[in-house]
């Protein structure tokens, strides 16, 4: 039996999709059986960042009213041992499936693979009540700006609220440089506000849009520093015990401390 | 505390305390879930029940949420005029 994990966020445009997309693909590379849900139904994405977008046969509404076999619309990764899609369908909206119908397929694909990962459409309604309904884990996504942090602890809440998805977080998108200067908030920052796990850091990385633009996932490339710490989050997922990603340029231990909060620039 | 060494080190535009002060206020807000018009109708009760007993200066009365550490609370700033002078 699998386990199902939710990636959300509130916010849009925070990286929910890609880093789905490379948590799925790190994990699959790392031995395991992985299904990747796009719970986005009407702007699906998961299939474009994946370059999976031609080989759409069926998609999820389908599946939910029994139009096509879970198995003929799962799409098989060729890059990956063991990892498969689910894209969502493009021409229908939220309203197409329920929670209940959710939880029935989220449990159907646990059977079958060691992760199923959701990734949760931006936004508080009927997307996300679907996207979280048949997940029994949460990774909250978050960028160290005022509306993204603002966004991620309405989602906390919410999803504490139901007592079930231990919320853990994923800061991504730091910038070393700025978190030196003190233009921007660090992680501590971020679980100090949030009141939350931290379950990994991701560092801007221009690759990231490269490897969107080819579809093709960042930990593909071993040079990318997000497609490092996506290999690093994926290791924690399988419940090792492995350092948060060093970021370079910014002050580490109580030396880095001292030099930021003196304005020293090592 | 943190002006004083922003000042002493010429840092004062160091831009994520500015956010990190007004995402705890507005989390304040957002976590308390009050709307601002239910937070304006307490205000106006608060006010109404004081009255009776205080002359209150109505201009300076504020009602907000603030951060103790780990604790919210509500914080109510009411300025008296004078002792309102009660026949019993």
């Amino acid at each position: 039996m699998g386990e199902a994990i939710v990636i959300t966020s509130g916010k849009g445009g925070v990286g929910k999709t890609t880093t789905t997309a490379n948590i799925g693909a790190a994990l699959a590379q790392a031995g395991q059986r992985v299904a990747l849900i796009d719970a986005d139904i009407g702007l699906r994405n998961l299939d474009v960042v994946m370059g999976l977008e031609n080989r759409i046969v069926y998609d999820l509404v389908d599946v939910v009213e029994g139009f096509a076999k879970l198995k003929h619309a799962l799409i098989k990764d060729k890059r990956f041992e063991n990892l498969y899609l689910l894209p969502a369908a493009q021409t229908r909206d939220k309203t197409a499936v329920s929670p209940d119908q959710m939880r029935a397929l989220v449990g159907e694909m646990k059977q079958e693979f060691d992760f199923v990962l959701i990734d949760c459409p931006a936004g508080i309604e009927q997307g996300f009540k679907n996207a979280v309904a048949g997940s029994d884990k949460a990774i909250v996504v978050a960028t160290p700006e005022v509306s993204s942090v603002r966004d991620a602890d309405r989602i906390i809440g919410l999803l504490e609220a139901e007592e079930k998805h231990h919320p853990s977080l994923i800061v991504n998108r730091i910038r070393p440089s700025m978190v030196k200067k003190g233009d921007m908030m660090d992680i501590d920052d971020m679980i100090e506000i949030l009141a939350i796990d931290l379950l990994g850091v991701v560092p801007d990385d221009e690759f990231i849009v490269v490897s969107t633009n080819r579809g093709e996932p960042a930990v593909l490339n071993q040079q990318s520093k997000a497609g490092e710490a996506y290999r690093l989050i994926s290791r924690r997922l399988l419940g090792e015990n492995v350092p948060l990603m060093k970021l370079e340029e910014e002050g580490q231990g109580l030396l880095g401390r001292l030099r930021k909060m003196m304005g020293i620039k090592g | 505390m943190f002006d004083l060494f922003a000042r002493v080190f010429g840092r004062e535009d160091a831009s994520k305390e500015v956010a990190k002060e007004r995402l705890r206020l507005v989390l304040v807000h957002d976590r308390s879930s009050l709307s601002p018009q239910a937070l304006e109708s307490l205000k106006n009760d608060l006010l109404q029940v004081i009255s009776q007993y205080l002359d209150i200066d109505d201009q300076g009365f504020r009602v907000d949420f603030s951060r103790h550490e780990d604790a919210m609370a509500l914080v109510a700033n009411i300025p008296i005029k004078k002792k309102v002078s009660r026949n019993l």
